[in-house]
């Protein structure tokens, strides 16, 4: 059991948060629960504080939008939050897409897709295009461009306010990533994740690897959906800086010899500068 | 080194390639589904372009109708996805007095000054939609005696009122015909919900597909406030070439209609 918990604890943790947040809406929408209300798109906390998807709002921006200054201060509020505990947290701690992509992802290793396909057909920047391109449509169209296909929302509307045909969505996002791509929507396509990349790339919370620790056992990267950002795996002991890292924690509950772990992107920093000193 | 470049634009001429595929399609997809203007939206909605631009379909004016009145589009239901609607034949909007649904709107989407007088709410200056008789499938312009609508309308004897016509059939009974006056109709459907037919007869529309618009052509010469309608209305002059010939000559041209 200790082991277990040891294993998997950061993955029950954020099944927790994803599941328990969309009760709190679910709550609020049909019990009138006053924690949060609304949606990932624009919510209500305690009825007072205003939160906002800031990638939303830019592309209302894009789209001549008047702004209000309630969405603003919302955005705001999830922009620092953000870049203090990791811009994708909300990839892997929040977001409901992560537990279809992840479901796929699972089944993917299990069935041995991942020898079989080894090489990965496509870039990991196509989502940067991908926002880009949303701004850009959101600016020619005159309306919130991803916001009409967004799978995230259509997800997390589709618990809250009723499913309608929302779960083609979810079922298309499952057989891309389990077939065509791996990790093909979150870690390829999604501009909300691109954002988020960017956002969080100053964040505070972040893995440091120590690397006298490592026995290059290669699970963390097994399991890392954005593997890449694990480069300096026994090589160096350095943060992993790259907005691209989620914050999942899976790297640092597989890793069973103490190489990885969270830490405050300063402190890391003091523990570099005082080893040179000695 | 040549390699290495080669490489580096095929690969970005790919990544634009995509994109332009992708963007192709993706703003085919947008353009179509906000292209439904048959639309019912809540009170205080901007103009149905500003409104597609400004809502973030956060579902929070869906949260706080009473009457489960307004719903979110889902995907399925060929409206604009994730924005607010009401169908009024199945919950009409039964105009709350400090319209909930309005002042939690987080973007300004749903705009309280345009359902406010002199800093209150008032319900009754939302324009959500118009109702429109069908006359030939209204009973009551049969001659049956209905008045279901004008007796549901929250604004009665303003938004609908009847119009009293002798039967020139039975010679005895009166039609009792509803009128809307679309100056007063805040659309809320209570009307469409209560009509008696199969399909309703009275049935509510955006106003900007239902109504029509004067121009700058006619006034009301009666009435002074409408001259200042026109105050901004500019004329355009056009010319038209006289013909040289003859009216007799004019008239026998065939254009060689005729000729072999």
């Amino acid at each position: 059991m200790t082991n277990f918990w040891k294993h998997y604890r950061f993955l029950v943790l954020r099944r927790f948060t994803q599941v328990g947040l969309m009760l709190l809406y679910v709550g609020g929408n049909i019990w009138g629960w006053n924690f949060i209300q609304g949606n990932l798109s624009s919510s209500s906390l305690f009825g007072i504080v205003p939160l906002s998807d800031p990638y939303a709002a830019l592309q209302m921006f894009a789209a001549g939008a008047v702004m209000t200054s309630n969405l603003i201060i919302g955005a705001l509020i999830i922009t620092i939050f953000y870049m203090l505990v990791g811009g994708r947290a909300f990839c892997s701690w929040v977001c409901p897409v992560n537990i279809i992509t992840d479901a796929a992802n699972f089944i993917r290793q299990k069935a041995g897709f991942n020898e079989i396909q080894k090489k990965q057909p496509a870039s990991r920047d196509l989502r940067y295009w991908i926002l880009g391109l949303s701004l850009i449509l959101s600016y020619i169209l005159g309306v919130t461009a991803f916001e009409f296909i967004s799978p995230i929302s259509i997800t997390h509307r589709a618990v809250i306010f009723g499913l309608g045909l929302g779960w083609a969505a979810m079922l298309v996002i499952f057989l891309f990533d389990l077939f065509i791509l791996k990790n093909g929507w979150c870690g390829h396509l999604c501009p909300l994740g691109g954002f988020y990349s960017v956002a969080g790339k100053a964040s505070l919370i972040r893995v440091d690897h120590i690397q006298e620790n490592c026995t290059n056992c290669m699970k963390c990267k097994v399991v890392c959906p954005e593997s890449q950002v694990l480069f300096m795996i026994n090589k160096e002991s350095i943060q992993v800086l790259d907005g691209e890292c989620t914050n999942c924690g899976r790297c640092v509950e597989v890793c069973d010899d103490d190489a990885l772990n969270f830490s405050i992107r300063k402190l890391a920093k003091e523990r570099i500068k005082n080893e040179n000193d000695k | 080194m040549v390699k290495n470049r080669r490489k580096f634009i095929l690969g970005t001429a790919r990544a634009a390639g995509l994109v332009a595929l992708g963007g192709l399609m993706w703003s085919a997809y947008v353009d179509e589904v906000t292209a439904n203007k048959l639309i019912l939206r809540p009170p205080g909605a901007l103009k149905e372009e500003d409104f597609l631009s400004t809502c973030i379909k956060c579902g929070m004016c869906v949260e706080a109708c009473p009457f489960d009145t307004l719903v979110l589009a889902k995907p399925g239901s060929n409206k604009p996805l994730g924005t607010p609607y009401f169908e009024p034949r199945k919950i009409p909007c039964y105009m709350c007095p400090d319209i909930p649904c309005v002042p939690v709107c987080p973007t300004g989407a749903l705009d309280e000054k345009s359902v406010s007088t002199d800093g209150k709410l008032d319900i009754n200056k939302s324009e959500m939609g118009v109702a429109i008789v069908d006359a030939k499938n209204c009973i009551a312009f049969w001659g049956i005696q209905c008045d279901a609508c004008y007796r549901a309308c929250p604004l009665m004897d303003e938004a609908i009122y009847l119009e009293y016509e002798k039967n020139e059939r039975t010679g005895k009974h009166a039609f009792l015909k509803p009128i809307v006056d679309s100056d007063k109709c805040t659309g809320c459907g209570l009307c469409e919900r209560a009509c008696v037919t199969k399909d309703p007869a009275i049935i509510v529309l955006p106003r900007e597909i239902a109504l029509g618009k004067v121009g700058d052509h006619y006034i009301k010469g009666w009435d002074k406030e409408d001259e200042k309608r026109v105050k901004n209305a500019h004329a355009d002059t056009t010319t038209t070439r006289l013909s040289e010939k003859s009216a007799v000559d004019n008239l026998n041209d065939m254009g060689g209609l005729l000729d072999d």
